[in-house]
């Protein structure tokens, strides 16, 4: 021990200082500003995702991020950069979601979150739409013979602790003077490994995580989706108050893909669709008019979203319909003219 | 004793009676050899002194070959003969009767090793760990020299390092070097400025790097804090005993899990909202401190262990108390403690699975995750990757516990003269 | 120290310390600063915090403990419901919990323990070989993979409710649980109890009595069949007196799941299991290392004695190791009850599932549920150490 304490004690705050300030002023940013100018600025979009849920937002082997939340998130990054990877995916827990967004870590949340009128309004945040219409169900194996939720009187339910779902699941059965056993887990991944041990008669969660934590059961042809639905959930990306600009952006986004998909525009026959002749066409692809002005972007924002990411029926196919593992039907995130729910504003 | 007195005591019982004449026993002829001990060496003796020396040891040892022999064959079973070793992806897992499904694990193992780290930059990572392994080997080995020079490297110079190369440059240098470029008007300075290890945020680190790190970082801050708090809580000053003796036992008394989230939540909180800490940020404060307390107790005992002779005679040199510690006290302390660290250092590494709670990628996170891929899921190849991660975890901690075990022996061969 | 006395070899007067050079007054300036540092930490973390959560509408005050909870929790020492309790009912449901499973952890393990501890010493090779193995394989796993381990090995072999496996006395074990008929207490059973009560203190009378017969003539008594009379045979003959005042409500299959009776579930008995296990690994080492601690003389003189060695043990070796054992035991048992916080991990409505969890996320009000937590578990570890160190008095050697 030759070295001298004082020199030591300055080397580990000069360290300190040199080292790990950088942490901090990474992500520092002034959220009061406009956040689409400090986005430009950054070179990056700051997305709050889930830390893992199939056809939402999911890693894989290389740490590419897929899903029909990411592929929101890469459709505002290619609004703005026109390209759509200029993205930090921030994997966010149930629990610091919102802080992360309110503290303005990250410019979007993009992460399957419940739009409800106490996060608008308690919490400082604004839902720009709604990317998935979903809704609390369960899930049963099928030898239980049961058809419906009502018939669950008795029975335990695995359940994500902390969540609305636990809430929703508690009044059910209370409205409905039903008994029930609650099995709380701090994840839904171990909620779903106790469902599958056998542990719980029924697993309750939004309909579309039913279906995609369906295919990792042992044997997820033995399981079945009761058809009740005893929620609403309407998921959707959300931002902070404050910024106009930047919740248009993020809300015309989700409108961009919707449109596309209604007049037919796909990835693969965008380019040839610019000599289109249609003026809706026309207006949305940015050959027509300037209608990224106000939001600041360029005129052909709407086609940069549907080249990188395509249109919304793509995204839904590719991570959570027929295209995926998951096989889930539109259900109520049909077009509107087709049965469903989704339906956007038109550009003009 | 019962059996060595009855022969006696049949001789007594014989001369108590007056009516016969006491006879004594003396042999007139050798007796015959007994047969030899079955054995006394080999492998037959050996079982007979430590497998069946009496009834009781013998039930037990067969009630332990009964449980070997009922698990051993199910788990060869699972573990190599069903096993999956290749497959494209998890049907073959998936089928009933498959075993382990080792393709699965060789398939995410660079998952499970970075995260989400870029791959074509995960050699920084590498040679992070490699000058890592090669401090601490330094720092270990036992007839190293130069050991304090190793010890300020570790401490200060490793991790300002070990920071440009896993979060990229820093924006202070990086900004140094343009500036530079700028001044010289060169344009190879200017690239080199731009395209240096560019930035890659913490939200892509994950893997078994992470749990490392995590203990890394706790081990290294604790080290130096953990000296201090050790120091204060042995100080004559009140308030800076208070202060030390309190935040020693309030983080003693609590779960790291508690400390976790407190740390993750509260933590931004209590800073200025431009100062908040990066995400990967908050559970490294969070481990450091609870590490630091450890330590301080770790290193109060090696204190304790200095015999008192060489603070008198350090005071009697009229040293003052800072170099007194310094040249005197701390290297002796810090020699007897290695065993200990090395301990923390294993207990802060198995601790490091808990940051998972507040959405850090460590490693059992890493396995936990890459499960939900539709493509491998499945419960068999679910429970190989607890098995890999239980595997990895147990040759990593065995190692440095028998390390920690032999510098202990070596300690108080030393001592004990 | 520069203030030392110069002494007869110096003619003229030593030079007087300045008093900013003194010792006294450095020392004061230092803690004067370090206070004042503190101080300042403090009220900077405070007025942050009090900016940022009215910033970020995080509730600042404790309303929410009087507000209904809104969720269900499964097991409940206290009565709970969804409809009527409040988040304060959560936090006590949370904190029996995790007394319930510290409670019998720490009996579990120390059991364990001493029996692995005395295992490692075995002459036996096989056991001492396992009991190496064991201790080796668990202090060397993390603790939560090795509680995800239990609760899937625990729960994987266990039939389903309809197919539960029935044990003689109307006891069920499924993979909901282990379900155990309910005894219902009538009226007049309190008697028996007041009859227990009555047995254990003659008990005593009579063993003091014994002791004091056995000194002063020599003569032994039959304390243990004294003892086994007055213990089973008071109450018994209150309990028959009283008319038999007991009934059993036993489990019953309705539904999906047992009515009625007791139920012990898979998740208490998972994290039980895994706290016992790895507990009991540590405690293992540490009496190991007591058991050697006692020096080698002593087992010596005792086998001289003619002591056989489970006696040897019992009276000379354990007392003395225990006075080694007892300040790191504590340290284990207080690990006990601060590792059942990962309880979380496996469902276990611990203080931290139900609190710092589920309460936490509802009400959004981090800064109060952490700190209560925190709190809790700081005043448990205190008075378990304080209730060690009691004991650990007693124990030491008394030094004349």
């Amino acid at each position: 021990m030759k070295v001298r304490a004082s020199s030591l004690c300055f080397a580990i705050a000069a360290a300190t200082t040199l080292g790990f300030t950088g942490f901090a002023n990474a992500q520092s940013g002034d959220k009061t500003s406009r956040t689409l100018e400090q986005v430009k600025a950054r070179g990056s979009l700051s997305c709050g995702t889930n830390t893992g849920l199939a056809g939402f937002a999911l890693p894989d082997d290389k740490g590419n991020w897929t899903g029909i939340d990411v592929d929101l998130c890469r459709a505002i990054s290619a609004a703005i950069f026109n390209d759509p990877n200029k993205i930090k995916f921030v994997p966010l827990t149930a629990k610091d979601r919102f802080t992360a967004l309110q503290s303005g870590e990250i410019d979007v949340l993009s992460r399957n979150g419940t739009w409800t009128q106490s996060r608008e309004a308690d919490l400082g945040l604004l839902w720009t739409g709604v990317n998935y219409y979903d809704g609390q169900g369960f899930m049963v194996r099928k030898k239980l013979n049961v058809s419906s939720a009502m018939e669950l009187s008795g029975a335990s339910v695995c359940v994500q602790q902390g969540t609305t779902t636990e809430l929703n699941l508690a009044d059910y059965f209370r409205s409905n003077n039903m008994k029930y056993e609650v099995v709380a887990f701090a994840t839904a991944n171990e909620a779903i490994k106790a469902y599958d041990s056998g542990r719980c008669d029924a697993y309750t969660t939004d309909q579309s995580g039913l279906y995609s934590e369906r295919i990792k059961l042992t044997n997820a042809d033995e399981h079945l989706v009761l058809p009740e639905v005893i929620s609403k959930e309407p998921l959707g990306p959300a931002v902070r108050q404050g910024d106009d600009q930047w919740f248009n952006l993020v809300k015309w986004a989700h409108f961009v893909m919707l449109n596309a998909e209604e007049l037919g525009i796909t990835k693969a026959n965008v380019d040839e669709r610019l000599k289109s002749t249609v003026p809706e066409v026309r207006r949305l692809l940015g050959v027509e008019g300037d209608y990224g002005k106000a939001l600041g972007l360029t005129p052909d924002w709407g086609f940069r979203i549907v080249k990188h990411v395509g249109n919304y029926g793509e995204s839904f196919n590719r991570n959570l319909g027929e295209g995926s593992r998951l096989k889930i039907k539109r259900g109520l995130n049909a077009l509107w003219n087709k049965g469903g729910l989704q339906y956007a504003p038109p550009v003009r | 004793m019962n059996d060595i007195a009855s022969p006696g005591s049949s001789v007594r019982q014989v001369s108590v009676r007056q009516d016969i004449v006491p006879r004594t026993f003396v042999r007139s002829q050798v007796s015959p050899d007994l047969p030899p001990p079955l054995a006394v060496g080999g492998v037959i003796g050996w079982m007979r002194d430590n497998l069946f020396s009496s009834v009781f040891t013998s039930i037990l040892t067969l009630l332990s070959l009964l449980f070997l022999y009922l698990h051993t064959p199910d788990l060869v079973r699972w573990l190599f003969i069903d096993a999956i070793w290749s497959a494209p992806d998890g049907d073959a897992c998936r089928a009933p009767g498959a075993g382990a499904c080792w393709a699965y694990v060789n398939a995410k193992l660079e998952f499970f090793a970075y995260g989400s780290y870029p791959r074509d930059m995960v050699w920084r990572v590498d040679l992070t760990l490699l000058i890592g392994a090669g401090l601490a080997a330094w720092l270990l080995w036992p007839s190293a020299k130069h050991k304090a020079a190793a010890l300020v490297l570790f401490l200060v110079v490793y991790p300002v390092i070990a920071f440009h190369l896993l979060h990229g440059l820093g924006p202070g240098l990086r900004a140094t070097l343009s500036w530079l470029a700028d001044l010289f008007g060169s344009k190879p300075l200017a690239d080199v400025a731009a395209n240096t290890l560019p930035v890659v945020g913490t939200n892509l680190w994950g893997g078994v790097f992470v749990s490392l790190l995590v203990a890394t970082v706790g081990i290294v801050v604790s080290l130096p804090l953990g000296v201090l708090l050790a120091l204060g809580r042995r100080s004559k000053a009140p308030v800076a005993r208070f202060l030390c003796v309190m935040l020693i036992e309030i983080v003693r008394g609590v779960p790291l899990i508690t400390v976790l989230f407190m740390a993750n939540t509260m933590l931004p909180l209590f800073v200025p909202e431009q100062w908040s800490p990066d995400r990967l940020m908050r559970p490294l404060i969070g481990v450091a401190l609870f590490a630091s307390v450890y330590m301080a107790e770790v290193v109060r005992g090696g204190l304790q262990a200095v015999p008192k002779g060489q603070f008198e005679g350090a005071m009697a040199l009229g040293m003052s108390w800072w170099s007194m510690m310094r040249q005197i006290i701390l290297p002796q302390a810090l020699t007897i403690v290695i065993p200990g660290v090395v301990n923390s250092f294993i207990a802060l590494f198995k601790d490091t699975t808990l940051v998972a709670i507040v959405g850090i990628f460590d490693f059992l996170r890493a396995v936990d995750t890459a499960r939900l891929d539709p493509v491998w899921a499945g419960p068999t190849s679910s429970a190989t990757g607890y098995v890999f991660a239980a595997t990895f975890y147990f040759v990593f901690c065995f190692g440095m516990s028998r390390y920690s075990m032999m510098m202990e022996r070596r300690l108080t061969r030393g001592r004990s003269h | 120290m520069s203030s030392a006395p110069a002494g007869a070899a110096s003619q003229t007067e030593p030079p007087r310390t300045p008093f900013w050079r003194a010792d006294w007054a450095r020392g004061a300036l230092w803690q004067a600063l370090l206070l004042a540092a503190f101080v300042w930490l403090m009220w900077a973390a405070i007025d942050n915090a009090s900016v940022n959560m009215r910033a970020r509408g995080v509730p600042t005050d404790f309303g929410f403990w009087n507000r209904p909870a809104g969720f269900d929790i499964n097991q409940t020492l206290v009565h709970f419901t969804s409809a009527g309790s409040t988040y304060g009912r959560a936090f006590t449901v949370g904190l029996l919990n995790t007394l319930l499973v510290a409670f019998f952890g720490i009996i579990i393990a120390s059991v364990l323990g001493f029996l692995i501890g005395v295992a490692r010493l075995s002459r036996n090779w096989m056991v001492a070989r396992l009991a190496t193995i064991y201790v080796e394989v668990i202090r060397n796993t993390p603790l939560l993979l090795q509680l995800l381990f239990w609760y899937n090995a625990v729960l994987a072999p266990l039939p389903n409710p309809r197919q539960s496996l029935e044990l003689p006395g109307n006891i069920y074990l499924n993979n909901r649980g282990l379900f155990v008929p309910e005894p219902l207490f009538g009226a007049g059973f309190d008697w028996t109890l007041w009859a227990l009560g009555i047995a254990i203190i003659a008990y005593y009378a009579v063993k003091r009595y014994a002791a004091r017969l056995r000194v002063e003539t020599t003569k032994r008594l039959p304390v243990g069949a004294i003892a086994l009379g007055l213990i089973i045979g008071l109450p018994a003959l209150a309990f028959l007196l009283a008319g038999a005042p007991l009934s059993w409500s036993t489990p019953v299959l309705r539904g999906f799941n047992f009515n009625g009776g007791v139920r012990i579930f898979p998740e208490f008995v998972a994290l039980l299991l895994g706290l016992s296990l790895y507990t009991a690994a540590f405690i293992a080492e540490i009496v190991r290392a007591g058991v050697l601690s006692v020096s080698h003389g002593q087992s010596e003189a005792a086998s001289a004695l003619g002591l056989p060695r489970g006696r040897l043990l019992r009276l000379v070796v354990i007392p003395q190791a225990m006075r080694v054992i007892i300040p790191p035991l504590t340290n284990q048992y207080l690990n006990l009850t601060k590792n059942s916080s990962l309880a979380v991990f496996i469902g276990y409505p611990d203080l931290v599932q139900v609190f710092a969890g589920t309460v936490l996320n509802q009400t959004g009000a981090a800064v109060q549920v952490i700190s209560i937590t925190m709190a809790v578990y700081l005043v448990i570890s205190l008075v378990t150490s304080a209730g060690m160190n009691l004991y650990n008095r007693r124990m030491a050697l008394a030094e004349r």
